[in-house]
């Protein structure tokens, strides 16, 4: 089943499910025809989406709102935090062409503080999967629960089989390596599984962490990392501050724990707006530019060590 | 409306801007705001909407939500009067030890939905009247908008919406007492010719004096929801209306008082003799 397959599926079980939008149906095109009333466009109106959301949780239903990550997260901000995050409603805010996703939208586009703000919100949980199938695996229990959840939609096809077993606050662990660490979620997770294969074919004890939930997060892989691992990487399609770097930063001083951290992320700066492909190479987040900066970086290492 | 009804409606709002007066002190409250929308408040909870003590969980019941929020002290009052909070509670104001504040919360029984920041509660009832139009339940929902509060863009936004869902089981009273804050809504950004912009929207607009429970009355008690279009109701009210030492008065919006004020505003409220005030207005905005 695809994406909205799912919600389909669960509009028809389970009479909480409504399905809004604020003009943006990329993600569920056919839907309108298929709910009746149960689906509302509200129109290009985010802040008014949001309201009538948790106005609709207030008679206990389970709205799955959708609107361009950079709008609903951030025009709309106040109402998520206001009425969505105090009430504690089960409102789901599905932010659609986040991160490196806007490909050549432009800077007005880019969701690249989403899991910042959002994960500052008290209650607001913040699912961010690695691709469609790690998204549709997730999705139902996700939906289903009783918190608000801001979801980044995430629709780049699959290079890799993800585990079914997804519970909240635990990573997807693909390998747990002793050399190298990849710790990562979202959109660049294939760049990322791609520079942990490169860099297993040239004989390091590489692993590679799917977050899958940034709020709540996993500590205990973070810990592991910066405890067990020579090198902890973050790859993230965000600004350095605020998201998963960050939470790395916090989880170690919670934990009293230290490791050397080498992260991928936008440091005060927009990416390049371009086709996506042509992002990640302008940006230097290709599987190969990855594996080469993090051996460079594990090169530095090795040799302070040996001083 | 019988005279037993209007006689009842007139000694209620006497006690609550009663209950407000006394709010004004230790800390004080949004007074003049509270006072212009008593009548309306009250008249709503006594002869319009079907709330009560015992339908407050259930989804039959009409919903009010007080979108311009700082006028809660008028909501505390009613509340109290008519039973749903406990009177002795509004002595708590500003306490740590309840929750009866500047701004609605949902501690209070009888309040469905917190608000403070502008613009966010007509969508909030939006989703509600929505929901109970979908399962075909013959709620009403009824929204309190400030006329300060028409400057936010998200309450133009929702006229939109709102209209185009043809929320017509959707009530929106506006406490038009002309003050925003600090000023008067005119000077500030013009909303007149209001009821030509509503009608322009879709919705169907109706205006009344806000005071004269005759009036409200003759609205409510004919009131044809469900015709297809929301409703806009424009309420003609005057800011700190009852005490004439604050009516109109753009510096009497939020007053923290001394206790011989309040015993004095008190005796205003009475026999209408103007107190003499020294407190001055708090900018808290």
């Amino acid at each position: 089943m695809n994406y909205e397959e799912i919600l389909e599926k669960l509009v028809k079980n389970n009479e909480r499910i409504m399905v809004m939008t604020a003009e943006n149906r990329a993600a569920i095109r056919n839907l309108p025809g298929k709910i009746g009333g149960r689906f509302i466009d509200t129109g290009i109106t985010e802040m008014t989406l949001i309201g009538m959301a948790s106005g609709l949780a207030l008679r206990g239903r389970i709205p799955v709102a959708h609107a361009l990550a950079s709008f609903l997260t951030m025009r709309a901000f106040e109402f998520a935090r206001t009425d969505v995050g105090i009430a504690n409603l089960p409102v789901k805010l599905v932010g659609g062409f986040s991160g490196i996703l806007s490909d050549g939208n432009g800077p007005t586009h880019q969701a690249i503080e989403d899991v910042s703000i959002m994960r500052g919100i008290p209650n607001m949980k913040v699912f961010c999967p690695a691709d469609e199938d790690d998204m549709l695996i997730c999705l139902e229990k996700v939906l289903l629960s009783e918190s608000p959840y801001y979801i980044r939609y995430n629709n780049r096809k699959p290079e890799y089989k993800h585990s079914e077993d997804f519970e909240e606050g635990k990573a997807e662990i693909i390998e747990i390596g002793k050399d190298i660490n990849i710790l990562t979620y979202g959109a660049l997770f294939n760049e990322a599984y791609n520079a942990y294969k490169r860099l297993k074919e040239s004989g390091y004890n590489a692993g590679l962490i799917n977050m899958r939930t940034l709020k709540p997060i996993d500590e205990n892989i973070i810990v592991d990392s910066l405890t067990n691992c020579r090198l902890t990487v973050s790859i993230e399609d965000h600004f350095l501050k605020g998201g998963l770097y960050s939470i790395i930063a916090e989880t170690a001083l919670k934990h009293n724990v230290m490791g050397k951290v080498i992260p991928f992320a936008f440091d005060e700066k927009w990416f390049k707006p371009a086709l996506l492909n042509d992002v990640l190479v302008h940006e230097k987040l290709t599987p190969e530019a990855i594996s080469e900066r993090i051996i460079n970086e594990y090169f530095k290492i090795k040799k302070n060590n040996g001083k | 409306m019988t005279k037993e009804k209007h006689n009842e409606l007139k000694k209620v709002a006497y006690k609550v801007r009663q209950h407000i007066i006394h709010m004004s002190t230790d800390g004080g409250c949004f007074i003049g705001a509270s006072l212009s929308c008593v009548d309306i408040i009250v008249y709503l909870y006594l002869s319009f909407l079907n709330i009560n003590k015992n339908n407050l969980k259930s989804p039959d019941r009409d919903y009010l939500f007080l979108s311009k929020g700082h006028d809660v002290p008028a909501l505390y009052g009613t509340l109290a009067e008519i039973g749903l909070l406990q009177k002795s509670r509004l002595k708590n104001h500003l306490k740590t030890n309840d929750f009866i504040y500047w701004h609605p919360n949902t501690n209070i029984p009888g309040i469905e939905f917190h608000s403070g920041s502008l613009g966010h509660l007509l969508s909030v009832a939006m989703g509600v009247a929505y929901d109970c139009k979908l399962k075909k339940q013959k709620n009403k929902i009824v929204v309190i908008l400030g006329d300060g509060e028409l400057n936010e863009g998200s309450v133009w936004e929702a006229f939109l919406v709102a209209a185009s869902l043809k929320l017509d089981n959707l009530i929106v009273i506006v406490d038009r007492n002309k003050f925003q804050a600090n000023i008067e809504t005119e000077k500030l950004n013009k909303l007149e010719p209001l009821s030509d912009k509503l009608k322009s929207f879709g919705w169907s607009v109706r205006k009344i004096n806000g005071h004269i429970f005759t009036e409200i009355d003759g609205l409510f008690s004919q009131l044809s929801v469900h015709s297809g279009k929301p409703m806009f109701i424009i309420a003609d009210t005057i800011r700190g209306k009852g005490l004439p030492s604050i009516e109109e008065r753009a510096d009497r919006w939020f007053v923290n008082f001394t206790k011989e004020e309040v015993e004095s505003l008190l005796h205003e409220l009475k026999t209408r003799e103007m107190s003499k005030l020294t407190s001055e207005t708090l900018m808290v905005r």
